[in-house]
């Protein structure tokens, strides 16, 4: 028995894989639902109409995935360069960090549609330079990024919970570990009345577009495609490695930074170690989902926005946990790489 | 004499693609037999299906008068079939021992006699003229000695049938012709062996019968005794292919040159004191078994390391430190050992290979973004004008044939007339018309004016296009000799290392 490359994968194959998964991943979990004791078909039921059952459910999922298709997106731009950003999570959270502290601080009194780019640019900028020590580590001494960037998340989060807790202590919080909130002139627009949901989703399309314009349009993409693919072959074609995957970091680190500006600005106006139910983590996850193409992060992110927001009315009607939005979620990733690897690949005897 | 191994009537097809079309051969006791055939003919198709890899669509296959279950490399290994493939299947982390144990021992085996199994090796090794260090990291050997753990490995399994496939691609022609004695002890040992080849002159030092395929059918048989190269050809390739040949011409001014170029890796010396000159409309070339230092100058002057010391020069300007990306800007050509893993990106189409090592350039991008159109027109061009057939400008790089894909990396290079050009192996694996074909080509650039070093294994190949030629030998580069003055014999003395000093400069 043996595993062989297929060549010329129809597109439409393409297209159905993750939603193949998706299927597999619910047929899976209606399982466990089935061991809650509960009809499997009246909780998804459940679960949609939490997520989608209501003007207000949409505004709510759809706040949700603002922030998932921006890492989703931070860990497709580098995974396709074959570069391992499992730090999203970390990026995102010295976006918000730097959010908070010049958000209060130095552009509170700016213009709202300046100091909301220069926050944008503040939070990018930390997120990028989060990811380059470990490029940096893997670059000189061939250090493992999937472990730098993985462990570099607790540190960071470590970190914030010290700086909420010190230097940017929300003095009127009554105690509670929290910073410092953003000037209200800073805070995002509402995108539809009397709801959560804000403009960030216009910055979440305009992101996915560009990355997909960057990726299969400019010689950058173009280079970063080549290294991913093949590193000799790209080096060999005068390819700048270092350089290449430097840019992508910066990218890469960028959206996931941003992700937390826009999820401070947007939704919290203060940052806490809680602020992210995984973000980060789960961005992997859209990631994949999506074959790592922008405009399917889109679609991964409004998926795992609508379990996260569904599975919580779902437990409030049926009593199965939450939890099992985590469950599906990451059952939904192990579908999914086995649906990539069968449709890549096929088993010969 | 009963035949050890028969194929019956197989047909074998691939979506709307006849590989094999009702194919029967059969192989007797002690007998070496050539299948010979064009890249596409149909020969490793019906080598796998014989080993298990592919089920045949029609058709049985036989040893000893018993059928083989279909599609179970297993059975054929337990029925002493043996094959090496032309891409080896060795795992470059682990050491020769080790490769070739794998698979030949039970699963519940809780230890390895590995001293005997080292001995073993040693006498597989001395009775076969196969030398193998048992503990060389694969990673670390050349091809040459990479194919010599491949085909110990298989008779570590006590194969009686060996399947060799183009097993002389990778070895230069002492090596081949020593391979063929080998092959011929092995016969009188009562092995029985298939020779997989496109190379004519091979079939007929080493085979005593040849089948000959053409378009996935058996286009002829000839005892190879009663036949000659010129029959063996024509039946092959449907028509006369002749090689190019070089015209005289006097060469330029030097236009690369290298003096005293030394490599070291940490642990050896890769290149030791190397130094040549090679002047516009020149070629020189550059023999050796493999294994004595190619790769590494390839490497160089590919620009993918840095020489420990010694300068090269282009034209006045040093380019000993240069990048790719500025070796390529700075007008040269390079043609890698391996077009597969350095040439060219499989998973791109093939004009995004085509435009590859010049993302950056005006002509293929203005504001950062590629100008698709452009690039396209290009890999048109290329196509046409290279003559690459299977090819549209957004077809796979991968589906593409070796020698299409061969054709790709030397238009892309020589359709901006490089003043240098480094072809490392090019006609590696080709076959005849492709071969002819990237003669021609690098011929006509050395008429345009193209300083050319040409690094080769194929002895016919050196002498056919070289002005000069040298040997390298463990990392060390001959005083040149002129290809008039090339005997083989003369050629073999310098690739074991005995030469004079200049009498060609």
């Amino acid at each position: 028995m043996r595993i062989e490359r297929r060549n010329d994968l129809p597109w439409f194959i393409v297209v159905l894989v993750p939603f193949g998964a998706i299927a597999a991943a619910l047929m899976l979990c209606a399982g466990l639902i089935l061991l809650a004791g509960v009809n499997p078909l009246v909780a998804y039921a459940e679960m949609f109409r939490g997520a989608a059952g209501s003007k207000l459910a949409i505004t709510e999922t759809l706040t949700r995935a603002v922030p998932l298709v921006l890492t989703g997106l931070a860990a497709a731009v580098a995974f396709r360069a074959r570069l391992w950003n499992i730090g999203a999570e970390g990026q995102f959270f010295m976006g918000a960090l730097v959010t908070a502290w010049a958000g209060h601080g130095v552009v509170a009194n700016w213009p709202p549609a300046l100091a909301i780019a220069g926050l944008l640019v503040g939070g990018a900028f930390a997120g990028a330079l989060t990811l380059l020590g470990p490029l940096i580590l893997r670059l000189r001494f061939g250090v493992d990024e999937v472990v730098t960037t993985l462990l570099l998340n607790f540190i960071v989060i470590l970190f914030v919970g010290m700086m909420v807790e010190g230097p940017l202590k929300d003095p009127m919080g009554f105690g509670w570990p929290q910073s410092v909130p953003v000037a209200r002139g800073v805070m995002l627009p509402d995108l539809v009345a009397r709801s959560r949901l804000h403009i960030g989703l216009l910055f979440a399309v305009v992101a996915a577009i560009a990355v997909w314009m960057i990726q299969s349009r400019t010689v950058f993409g173009a280079k970063s495609r080549a290294i991913g693919l093949s590193p000799r072959a790209a080096v060999f074609a005068g390819i700048p490695l270092s350089k290449t995957l430097f840019l992508v970091a910066a990218l890469s680190g960028g959206l996931a930074g941003s992700a937390g500006v826009i999820e401070v600005i947007g939704v919290t106006g203060y940052v806490t170690t809680t602020m992210s139910p995984g973000f980060g983590y789960a961005g992997i996850v859209v990631a994949m989902l999506a074959a790592l193409h922008p405009a399917g992060v889109f679609a991964a992110a409004l998926f795992i926005a609508t379990i996260f927001v569904g599975a919580d009315s779902m437990s409030r009607a049926t009593g199965v946990p939450s939890f099992i939005a985590d469950v599906i979620m990451s059952v939904a990733l192990l579908t999914m790489l086995t649906a990539l690897m069968l449709s890549t690949y096929r088993v010969r005897r | 004499m009963s035949p050890v191994l028969e194929l019956d009537h197989i047909t074998k097809r691939f979506g709307r693609l006849v590989a094999n079309d009702d194919i029967s051969l059969h192989l007797n006791q002690g007998e070496i037999l050539s299948l010979l055939g064009e890249n596409g003919a149909g020969k490793t198709t019906l080598m796998n299906i014989l080993f298990g890899h592919y089920v045949a669509d029609a058709g049985q296959v036989r040893v000893n008068g018993q059928v083989l279950p279909p599609g179970l490399p297993r059975a054929a290994i337990n029925a002493g079939v043996g094959m090496v493939h032309q891409h080896f299947t060795l795992a470059g982390n682990l050491t020769a021992l080790d490769n070739i144990l794998i698979g030949s021992e039970k699963l519940t085996q809780l230890w390895t006699d590995r001293a005997g199994a080292v001995r073993k090796i040693a006498a597989i090794s001395e009775q076969f003229g196969l030398p193998v260090d048992p503990m060389a990291r694969i990673a670390d050997l050349s091809v040459g000695e990479k194919q010599r753990v491949e085909i110990v490995k298989a008779l570590y399994r006590r194969a009686r049938i060996l399947i060799l496939d183009e097993p002389t691609a990778v070895l230069a022609r002492p090596e081949a012709e020593r391979l063929f004695q080998t092959l011929r002890g092995m016969t009188a040992g009562g092995l029985s062996i298939i020779f997989i080849s496109h190379k004519l002159h091979e079939v007929m030092a080493a085979s005593d019968r040849v089948v000959v395929l053409r378009g996935g059918k058996v286009a002829a048989e000839r005892t190879t005794s009663e036949t000659n190269q010129g029959d063996l050809a024509e039946l092959m390739i449907g028509r006369r292919v002749t090689r190019p040949h070089r015209q005289a011409q006097s060469s330029g001014a030097p236009v690369v040159s290298a003096k005293d170029l030394q490599l070291f890796d940490g642990r050896q010396t890769l290149l030791d004191r190397i130094s040549f000159t090679v002047s516009a409309g020149e070629i020189l070339g550059v023999v050796g078994v493999s294994g004595n230092g190619q790769a590494a100058l390839g490497r160089v002057l590919s620009g993918l390391v840095r020489p420990t010391a010694g300068t090269l020069l282009l034209g006045a300007a040093d380019m000993t430190r240069m990048t790719p990306h500025q070796l390529i800007q700075a007008g040269l050509g390079r043609i890698p050992e391996d077009r597969q893993a350095d040439g060219v990106i499989a998973d791109l189409t093939v004009w995004e290979n085509a435009v590859l090592e010049r993302l950056g350039d005006a002509k293929f991008s203005r504001f950062g973004f590629v100008r698709r159109a452009a690039a396209r027109d290009f890999a048109k061009d290329l196509i046409a004008r290279f003559d690459i057939r299977g090819a549209a400008p957004d077809s796979k790089t991968g589906l593409l044939s070796g020698g299409n894909m061969q054709k790709l990396i030397l238009g892309r290079n020589l359709v901006r007339h490089p003043q240098f050009i480094l072809a490392n192996q090019p006609t590696r694996g080709l076959d005849e018309g492709a071969i002819a074909a990237v003669h021609s080509e690098l011929l006509a650039a050395r008429a345009y004016g193209s300083a050319i070093l040409l690094i080769t294994e194929d002895l016919e190949e050196a002498v056919g296009l070289s002005d000069r030629i040298c040997a390298i030998v463990k990392g060390r580069l001959s005083a040149p000799v002129l290809p008039e003055a090339a005997d083989p014999r003369r050629l073999g003395l310098m690739m074991a290392g005995v030469w004079d000093t200049a009498d060609a400069d």
